[in-house]
Formats: structure tokens, C-alpha cells, sequence
């Protein structure tokens, strides 16, 4: 059993993919933050900016059904932001009273809480594009673009190329604890035994899994210094940007900063 | 569905840009710090070990056991990343876990990562460290030393962070404090006795299949003092300004006026032209009206472009 199907990434030939990966790891972060600097209650920004990235999510033919449905797995947290409808002073629009509480739910709080869910949502969607649409060693190319240490960038690599690996090994624990505990369908039927014991299965699971990856890594060390590897991290220097990809890069930048200051100008 | 979302990784959209950007200087000089750190400790074994243990560590949370009621309990591994590997080391594990979280599965935002990551990988770290290294003294090196040490490290590890979490929720003005503060502090009490009781399996298998991982090594101590100082002013400092916060709501709502200050003296310098109005737009309703058109007109062009690369496409295909 293997998890392929964890990689996110999605093959398509659309041009959101053939777009180099600096240029859009720059302008999923620009767009981010764009959004973070929208203030709060600038609705027709946030319907621009929407149209933007559903703009890039049609051109990149994943299917807008499949990003939305991703971005809405993100939305849970948004009960974490529930209580400012309560809590912002303002004009009252309607109350509740469960049990010993009156809440009282004001225009502002429920503005504020919206803005809070929208701006959310479309971050999230930007960043499930460049996800999709980017294989992973070209994110590692785009990070090192933007100076993230190239030790750290090794690591990541190394994470990513060995993470379904360890993944795989987790399968087979878990399959090895189903095998040998005996669950039943029926849910009202007790699966295993007590709690601690139940823990204590899962902790010497993982300190297995540790010690796996710690040999694993032992081994993986040898391989490296055995083919040469002497403690530096050596690359290959980043091709120079095509001037169409300039010219995407900066006009991304413009509209964004363009709605940035039309927010800032109309709304704050 | 293997991978479960948890709920201390903060989304875009839910902390202030001001915030995020602090976060992420301390978080960045941190991170350069402990690079610095365990590449001269570990040399060039840094690169493998580090992967592989951060790929573990993201395939062990999918290691669950059920609690109650539907919920299951398992692991985030901050605490035994801290005692297995030392403070530095742990806090690259994290990192590379929280940062490809957030890259490649949207668990977590990208502007706040700063944030996520100064969460788990810094205060999760520091926090657990401290314990656990705290517990070790007072045990004396007996056995019950390293289980006791390792589930108060992992309990107190999580709560210390979530609060650290909720107190940037309620700095950014998406949550109050009064009751993020509970809120998460609850849930995580909770999660937290799942994370300690996987803590000691785990290290309850080590201790007997390795046990030299866990003996005290005098070369992984060296700045081990100032994680340890560190780490117990993060948990004093936020265990007790948390409550505080929640209980004096005036005080956090003082310091987010200062903030608004701040965002006001920093929405000046956008108002190159004071009271200006689009000409013809005069009010927000109309705004909003010309926005969706202007909208359906971008997604409308856009697909025309799809549809006639596409035709483009059969015809040469």
C-alpha cells in the first residue's frame, strides 16, 4: 500500500503550470498578503481579489470544483473567530439567550467575523493553486529564489523525498495493530483495552517509528558520504527569469498593490 | 482521511499583518540560530538525520488511538523531538514539519507561519525542553524520571502553545481573550493528556530498546541553559499574561488600541489624496456593484481564454 495520492500536486498542461515556480511562489505570498492588508469590511476588494484567483484557478484547469472543496477542509477554524459577532460593540441586530447568557450579536461583530471568514478562504484557495499546480522540487527551487538557507532547503528536500517512505511504514503499523486487535463494525462492541493501554500500543508504535528513521537516517548518511557527500550543500545556480515571466511577476505585483491602495484609499 | 487537520495551526486571514511580521523575525532568527547551532554539533549528518526525523515525526501523527466518543488521541512530537534530539535539532524538525503543513497541505497559513511555526517549533520546543530537563533533575536519573518528565513536557508543551496561539488570536482582534483563552487552553488540556500518554510509550519502548538515545549528552547541552531559561519565561510569561488577558479584557483591549494607533498611522501613508472619491463612485453600495461587474468580467475573460486554448490545442493535437 502506498500514498501517492498524498502529494497534492495535480499534472495538468495549463499555463497556471508551465509558469515558473519563483514566479508563483512570489505572487501566492504577494496575493496573501495582499488579503491580510485589505481592511476588514472591504467587500469590493474581496470580491476583485476573488475574481482573481478563480481567474487563476479556471486558467489552471484542477477544476474549481476540487479547490473549493479543499479550501472548505480549512474551515473549521472560523468557530475560533465566531465570539467577535458577540463581542465588537455596536449597533444590536439580534440576540440570543441560551440558558443563563444573552448574546447579543452587533452589525460590526458580524462584519468583522464575514471579513474574517472571506479573507481566510481566499488565502487559502491561493495557496492550494500553488500547491496543485507546482511539483515539489520546484518549491524547493522557489525557496531557495527568495534566500531561504540552502541548509534548510536540504532538509526540506530530504523531508519530502523520504516522508512516503515513513509514511508507508505507518501504514504498516497501523495494518499490524488492526490485524492483531480485532475491530468489529459494531461500534457499541469496546475495541482493545483500556485507554492507557490503548496509548501506550500507540506510544511504542511511535517510538519504533523513531528508531526506524533514526537507523534509516544512519543509513541514508553512509549512501551520501559514500557517493561523496562532504557536509555542503552544492546546487545548481538558478536559471535567469524569461522576460514573459518578468512581465507576469510585475503586473501580479501592480494589480495587487493597485487593489491594495484602492482598499486603503475607500475603506480605511 | 489520514491526515488530520489539529487546531493550533492558525489559517491566513486570523492573525494582523503585525503581528504575523513579528512572529516571523523572531521566528527567522531563531531558526538561523539553531542552523548555526547543529551544523557545528551534528556536522554533515545535519542534513539526513534532520529530514528523516522531520518526515517521521509528520508520518507519526497519523499514529492515533481512540479516546472516547468518536475523538482519537495523537501525536504532534514537539516534546519527543525536544528529549530525543535536543532543543536546536527539534526546532528544525518542527519547522520543516510546520512549514511543509503549510506549503504543500494547507494545514496552516502562509503569512502566519511565522506564527505557527514560533508556536510549535519555538515555544513547543522551548517549553518541553525546560520540563522535561527539569523533571530529569529532581529524578535523579531514575527511570521514572524519563516517563513522568516525558508527559509533563508534552502536556504542559501543547497548553503553553495553544495559549501562545490564543493570545496572537485575541492581539489581532479575531478572538477575545476572554474566551480564546479558555477555549483553547481547554481543548488542549485535553489533547495534551493524549500527547503525554504517546509520549511515554514512546519512550518507554526507547528506554528499553535504546536506552543510550536517552542518557543525557554533555555535547547536546551547550546552549541547553538558555533554551531551559528561556523556555521557563515562555511558560510563566503566558501562563500567567494569558489569564490576565482574559480576565482583564481592558488591558489586551489598551494594547489593541495602541495597535490601532498604529494601523491608523500607517493607513495615512496610503491616503496620498485625503477624501478622495472616485469620480462617479460615491458610495460603497455602487463600489461593490462595479467590483462584482468588473469580477464577472475577469473570470468571464479568463475562461475565454481557457476555452480557446483548449480548441487551439485539438487542433494540433
Amino acid at each position: 500500500m502506498h500514498v501517492h495520492f498524498l502529494d497534492p500536486y495535480r499534472p495538468r498542461r495549463s499555463p497556471i503550470h508551465a509558469l515558473d515556480a519563483r514566479v508563483k511562489f512570489v505572487l501566492t505570498l504577494a496575493f496573501i498578503f495582499s488579503v491580510a492588508l485589505t481592511p476588514l469590511g472591504a467587500w469590493p476588494i474581496y470580491i476583485l481579489l476573488f475574481a482573481l484567483i478563480l481567474s487563476v484557478e479556471v486558467l489552471s484547469e484542477l477544476g474549481v470544483v476540487y479547490v473549493l472543496k479543499r479550501a472548505a477542509l480549512a474551515f473549521p477554524f472560523v468557530l475560533a473567530a465566531l465570539p467577535v459577532v458577540f463581542t465588537t460593540p455596536g449597533e444590536a441586530i439580534f440576540t440570543l439567550s441560551p440558558g443563563p447568557w444573552t448574546l447579543t450579536a452587533s452589525l460590526p461583530g458580524l462584519e468583522r467575523f464575514a471579513s474574517i471568514a472571506v479573507k481566510s478562504w481566499i488565502s487559502v484557495q491561493a495557496a492550494i493553486v500553488l500547491a496543485a499546480s507546482t511539483p515539489f522540487p520546484d518549491l524547493l527551487v522557489a525557496m531557495r529564489a527568495v534566500r531561504v538557507p540552502r541548509m534548510l532547503v536540504a532538509i526540506f528536500g530530504l523531508m519530502w523525498r523520504y516522508l512516503f517512505v515513513l509514511v508507508d511504514e505507518v501504514l504498516r503499523l497501523l495494518r499490524a495493530r488492526a490485524a492483531r486487535s480485532g475491530i468489529s463494525d459494531d461500534s457499541k462492541l469496546k475495541t482493545g483495552g483500556t485507554l492507557t493501554w490503548r496509548a501506550r500500543v500507540a506510544g511504542g508504535m511511535a517510538g519504533s517509528l523513531f528508531l526506524r528513521a533514526l537507523e534509516r537516517s544512519d543509513r541514508i548518511y553512509m549512501a551520501m558520504v559514500s557517493r561523496g557527500y562532504d557536509g555542503e550543500v552544492r546546487a545548481m545556480p538558478l536559471p535567469g527569469l524569461k522576460p514573459v515571466h518578468w512581465i507576469v511577476l510585475t503586473c501580479g505585483i501592480g494589480i495587487l498593490a493597485f487593489l491594495v491602495m484602492i482598499a486603503y484609499l475607500l475603506w480605511s | 482521511m489520514l491526515y488530520a487537520p489539529e487546531p493550533m495551526h492558525i489559517p491566513d486571514g486570523f492573525l494582523s499583518v503585525s503581528v504575523s511580521v513579528v512572529l516571523w523575525i523572531i521566528s527567522i532568527v531563531v531558526i538561523g540560530y539553531a542552523l548555526k547551532r547543529v551544523g557545528k554539533d551534528l556536522g554533515e549528518r545535519q542534513v539526513p538525520l534532520m529530514g528523516v526525523l522531520a518526515a517521521a515525526i509528520f508520518a507519526g501523527q497519523m499514529l492515533n488511538f481512540a479516546v472516547a466518543g468518536g475523538t482519537s488521541g495523537h501525536l504532534m512530537g514537539a516534546a519527543i523531538a525536544a528529549i530525543l534530539l535536543g532543543p536546536w535539532a527539534a526546532i528544525l524538525v518542527l519547522t520543516t514539519v510546520v512549514g511543509v503543513q503549510a506549503l504543500i497541505f494547507q494545514d496552516g497559513g502562509l503569512l502566519v507561519l511565522g506564527a505557527n511555526i514560533f508556536n510549535m517549533a519555538v515555544v513547543g520546543v522551548a517549553v518541553a525542553y525546560m520540563t522535561y530537563q527539569t523533571v530529569q533533575k529532581l529524578a535523579g536519573g531514575r527511570k521514572w524520571g524519563i516517563l513522568v518528565g516525558g508527559f509533563a513536557a508534552a502536556w504542559l508543551s501543547i497548553e503553553i502553545a495553544s495559549l501562545a496561539a490564543a493570545l496572537e488570536l485575541a492581539l489581532s482582534g479575531t478572538s477575545p481573550a476572554n474566551i480564546a483563552v479558555p477555549a483553547m487552553a481547554g481543548i488542549h488540556a485535553l489533547i495534551g493528556i493524549g500527547e503525554g500518554l504517546i509520549t511515554v510509550g514512546a519512550l518507554a519502548f526507547i528506554s528499553a530498546a535504546r536506552p543510550d538515545l536517552l542518557e543525557s549528552k554533555d555535547e547536546r547541552q551547550v546552549g541547553g541553559a538558555v533554551v531551559w531559561v528561556v523556555g521557563l519565561l515562555l511558560a510563566l510569561v503566558l501562563a500567567i499574561a494569558s489569564p490576565l488577558a482574559s480576565s482583564h479584557p481592558d488591558g489586551l483591549e489598551w494594547v489593541a488600541e495602541q495597535k490601532g494607533f498604529l494601523d491608523t498611522a500607517q493607513g495615512s501613508m496610503y491616503e496620498i489624496i485625503p477624501d478622495y472619491v472616485f469620480p462617479g463612485v460615491t458610495n460603497e453600495a455602487l463600489a461593490t456593484i462595479i467590483a462584482g461587474i468588473v469580477g464577472v468580467a475577469i473570470v468571464f475573460g479568463v475562461a475565454m481564454g481557457v476555452a480557446y486554448l483548449r480548441r487551439n490545442r485539438e487542433v494540433t493535437e
